[in-house]
C-alpha cells in the first residue's frame, strides 16, 4: 500500500501545554478542556483562557452545543459557554467527579461514587444510587433517560420517574458506556479489555472481545450502523446494522499501525473515522475503500492522543495529546 | 519514556499509628510532593495539598482466578492523578485498618495502564506493640497486613517491657521472616526507611537475601499463616521448576500471600529472581553468579495452610 496522502498542512497547531482531557466545537468554537482546570477557546486564531476550576484541575468533561461541562478536583461541576462565561451547576464539596455526560437539549448528568445526579435544562436536579461507583454515564439519544455503568452492569434510569433504575447485568467492571443512535443497543468497555453489549428489546448479551488493551474510546457512525473503538493496533469497527448487532460477524480493522489506538471519532455525516494513536499520530480512514489520509505524523515526547472531535458540519476536527499538543484540522 | 511514579502502600490495624506516620512523612522537610489517597472514613486530618478520598471498591477480575482482585477506585484515581503529573513526585495509599493489602498490591501488576505509569515501591505496615498480640487472635486482617509487609513499623514500643517487645517481635517474625522491621515510638522513623524501598523490584530482592538466609530451614508457624523457606544446594532445572511454580501458584494462589526466590538454573550464568502476590508471578534473570559464590536456590512462601512437606518435596524434584 502507498504511504497515506497527507493533510498535515491543513492543521493549525495550538500549544496548550497541559494534558488535554477533552476537545470539541461548542457554538462552532474550537475548545479544549485542560487538566489544569482551564478551558481554552480559539477565536479568530487567538487563544482565550477561562479558569473553570481555579487552583484545582479537571478530571472529566462533556461537550454540548453551547459549551463544555467539566468536573474538577474541587468537586464542582462547571459549564463554560462558548463566549467564555462560567456557571457552577453543582458543588460536591471536594469529592472527585467520576463521570459527566451531556444531552443535546442541555441536560447534564454526573457521578460521585455511587451517587448519580441529573440536572435537566430547567436546572432541576434528581439523584439516584448505583450498586457501586458509576464510572461511565450517557444520555439516551431520545427522551430524558441516563445509562450509568458500574461493577457488574449498567443501570438505566429515568430521572423524572420514581421507580428504581432498570438493571442490565454482566459480571465485571464496566468503565465507559455508549448508547446507539437508534436507541436499541447499549455498549460498555470493561476492565478485562473487552466490550460488552446489550440489545435493549430483550436484554440479549453481546460479547466483543480480543482487545490487547482497554477500549476506552467508542464512537458511532452518523448512520448508527458502525461502532468504532480503540484498544488495539488498529481501529476495530463493529457492524450494528442488523437487529442482532455484531453477533456472529467479524469486525472491520482500519488504520493498522505498530501503535495502539487511544481515541476514535466518526465523521458526523460520512463513513470516515478519525483515529488517534498512543504515539500522537492521527489518520483518517474511509470505511468504503479503506483509504487513509495522514492528519498528523507522530512527534516524539508529545504523548498519546487523548481528545478527538469533529464539528457539527464535519468540516473541522480538533485533537489534543497527553502532553498538551493540540490542533485543528480544516478539511480542504 | 518518563519515570514511573513510586507508590507506597500504608497499612495497619486501627489505632496502630498509621495516620501519625503519614503526617510525619508529609511534614518532614524532604522537598518531595506527595499525592495521598486515603479511605473516605479517614478520622484525622491529613496535612497535604493533594488528598483524594477512595472508596476501597474491590473488584474481581474475570480471568478465571478467584483471588485476582483489584481496587477499581484506585485504578480510576491514578488515571485522574496522572493527568496532572508534575504536581507530585510520589503517591501514598493509606488503607483502612480492616483492608486486605492484596487487592491494592495486585492493582499495580494486573492493570496495564496503572503498571505503565506507576510502580509499587513497598507495603509498609504499622503495628501496635502493646495490642498486636490481641489483634492477631481476633483480627485476620492484622495477620494479613503483617504477612504482606515489606517494611514493618513496630510502634508504641514505649508502652511495653523489653520482654513483651521481644515476644511481639517473635510473633511478627513467625508470620513474616523477611520484612525489614523498625521499632518506633509515635511512628518516628527515618523517611528513607519507609520510602524508596523498591521492594517489588526484582533487582532489589537480592538485598533482602540476608533475611532469607536467617530463615533457613526453620519452620515458622503462627496459627494458620506461616512462612515456608526452602534452600536447595546446586542447580535447579528450569524445565521442571517453571511448570511447577506456575501450577503451584495457580492452585495454591488464594493461600499464598507473598513469595520471593533466587534460583540457580542449570547452565545459566545469571541468577533467576522471582516474586509474587497470590497468583501473580514476576521473574527475570538478574546479575551473574560471582566466582566463588555458592550456587544454590532459595525461596520463601508466606501464606495460609501451606503444605511445607509438599513444597519441599516438589522443589527437591526440580533439582537438575
Amino acid at each position: 500500500m502507498n504511504a497515506p496522502t497527507s493533510l498535515t498542512s491543513n492543521v493549525a497547531p495550538i500549544a496548550a501545554e497541559a494534558h488535554i482531557v477533552a476537545a470539541g466545537f461548542p457554538g462552532g468554537v474550537p475548545t479544549l478542556a485542560l487538566a489544569t482546570g482551564t478551558v481554552l477557546r480559539i477565536v479568530d486564531g487567538v487563544a482565550h483562557e477561562t479558569s473553570a476550576h481555579p487552583d484545582a484541575g479537571l478530571l472529566t468533561a462533556a461537550f454540548d452545543r453551547a459549551g463544555v461541562v467539566t468536573g474538577g478536583y474541587d468537586g464542582r461541576i462547571v459549564r463554560t459557554s462558548s463566549d467564555g462565561s462560567c456557571e457552577t451547576l453543582a458543588d460536591e464539596k471536594g469529592r472527585w467527579i467520576d463521570a459527566i455526560a451531556s444531552s443535546p437539549n442541555g441536560a447534564v448528568a454526573w457521578s460521585v461514587g455511587k451517587r448519580v445526579s441529573a440536572r435537566d435544562d430547567k436546572g432541576r436536579v434528581r439523584t439516584t444510587e448505583t450498586p457501586s461507583t458509576a464510572q461511565g454515564l450517557v444520555f439516551a439519544p431520545k427522551g430524558y433517560r441516563v445509562a450509568a455503568c458500574h461493577y457488574n452492569g449498567v443501570s438505566l434510569w429515568f430521572p423524572n420517574v420514581e421507580a428504581a433504575p432498570e438493571a442490565l447485568t454482566w459480571k465485571g467492571s464496566h468503565l465507559d458506556v455508549v448508547w446507539s443512535p437508534d436507541g436499541k443497543f447499549i455498549v460498555t468497555s470493561m476492565q478485562e479489555s473487552t466490550l460488552h453489549g446489550w440489545r435493549l428489546a430483550d436484554k440479549k448479551d453481546m460479547r466483543m472481545s480480543g482487545y490487547p488493551a482497554k477500549p476506552r474510546s467508542l464512537s458511532w457512525s452518523h448512520d448508527g450502523e458502525w461502532l468504532g473503538t480503540s484498544g488495539a493496533d488498529a481501529a476495530i469497527i463493529w457492524p450494528f446494522k442488523d437487529k442482532d448487532g455484531p453477533m456472529g460477524k467479524a469486525p472491520r480493522e482500519c488504520g493498522v499501525r505498530p501503535a495502539k489506538v487511544t481515541r476514535v471519532a466518526f465523521h458526523p455525516n460520512a463513513l470516515v473515522l478519525a483515529i488517534g494513536y498512543e504515539d500522537n499520530c492521527i489518520l483518517l480512514c474511509r470505511l468504503t475503500d479503506a483509504s487513509e489520509l495522514l492528519v498528523r505524523a507522530p512527534v516524539k515526547g508529545m504523548g498519546a492522543i487523548t481528545a478527538l472531535a469533529w464539528d457539527k458540519q464535519g468540516e473541522r476536527m480538533i485533537f489534543g495529546t497527553a502532553e498538551g499538543d493540540a490542533g485543528v484540522l480544516t478539511l480542504p | 519514556m518518563t519515570d514511573k511514579i513510586p507508590v507506597t502502600v500504608l497499612t495497619g490495624y486501627l489505632g496502630a499509628g498509621k495516620t501519625t506516620l503519614l503526617n510525619r512523612i508529609l511534614t518532614e522537610p524532604h522537598g518531595k510532593r506527595f499525592a495521598v489517597i486515603v479511605n473516605e472514613f479517614g478520622e484525622v486530618g491529613i496535612d497535604n495539598d493533594l488528598v483524594v478520598g477512595a472508596d476501597e471498591e474491590v473488584f474481581e477480575m474475570n480471568n478465571g482466578c478467584i483471588c485476582c482482585t483489584v481496587r477499581g477506585d484506585l485504578i480510576r484515581i491514578i488515571d485522574g492523578l496522572m493527568k496532572r503529573r508534575g504536581k507530585f513526585d510520589a503517591i501514598i495509599v493509606e488503607t483502612t485498618g480492616l483492608a486486605d493489602p492484596a487487592p491494592v498490591a495486585q492493582t499495580f501488576f494486573v492493570d496495564e495502564d496503572v503498571a505503565a505509569r506507576t510502580k509499587l515501591d513497598a507495603v509498609v505496615t504499622v503495628v501496635d506493640a502493646k495490642w498486636l498480640g490481641e489483634r492477631l487472635k481476633d483480627a485476620p486482617e492484622a495477620k494479613n497486613q503483617i504477612a504482606f509487609a515489606d517494611v514493618i513499623i513496630l510502634n508504641k514500643t514505649d508502652l511495653v517491657t523489653a520482654e513483651e517487645l521481644a515476644a511481639v517481635e517473635a510473633k511478627i517474625r513467625a508470620i513474616n521472616p523477611y520484612a525489614v522491621l523498625h521499632r518506633t515510638q509515635r511512628s518516628a522513623v527515618a523517611l528513607d526507611a519507609v520510602l524508596g524501598k523498591n521492594a517489588f523490584d526484582l533487582d532489589r530482592i537480592l538485598d533482602v537475601e540476608p533475611d532469607f538466609l536467617e530463615s533457613g530451614h526453620h519452620h515458622h508457624h503462627s496459627d494458620d499463616i506461616a512462612s515456608v523457606a526452602v534452600t536447595v544446594p546446586g542447580d535447579i532445572d528450569p524445565e521442571k521448576f517453571m511448570p511447577w511454580i506456575n501450577e503451584f501458584t495457580q492452585v495454591e494462589g488464594p493461600n499464598i500471600l507473598r513469595c520471593k526466590g533466587i534460583l540457580s538454573f542449570k547452565n545459566e550464568p545469571k541468577r533467576f529472581v522471582f516474586q509474587g502476590v497470590h497468583m501473580i508471578l514476576d521473574g527475570d534473570l538478574q546479575r551473574e553468579w560471582n566466582p566463588g559464590e555458592t550456587r544454590q536456590s532459595k525461596m520463601v512462601f508466606i501464606g495460609r495452610d501451606l503444605k511445607r512437606a509438599e513444597i519441599e518435596k516438589a522443589v527437591e524434584a526440580c533439582r537438575a
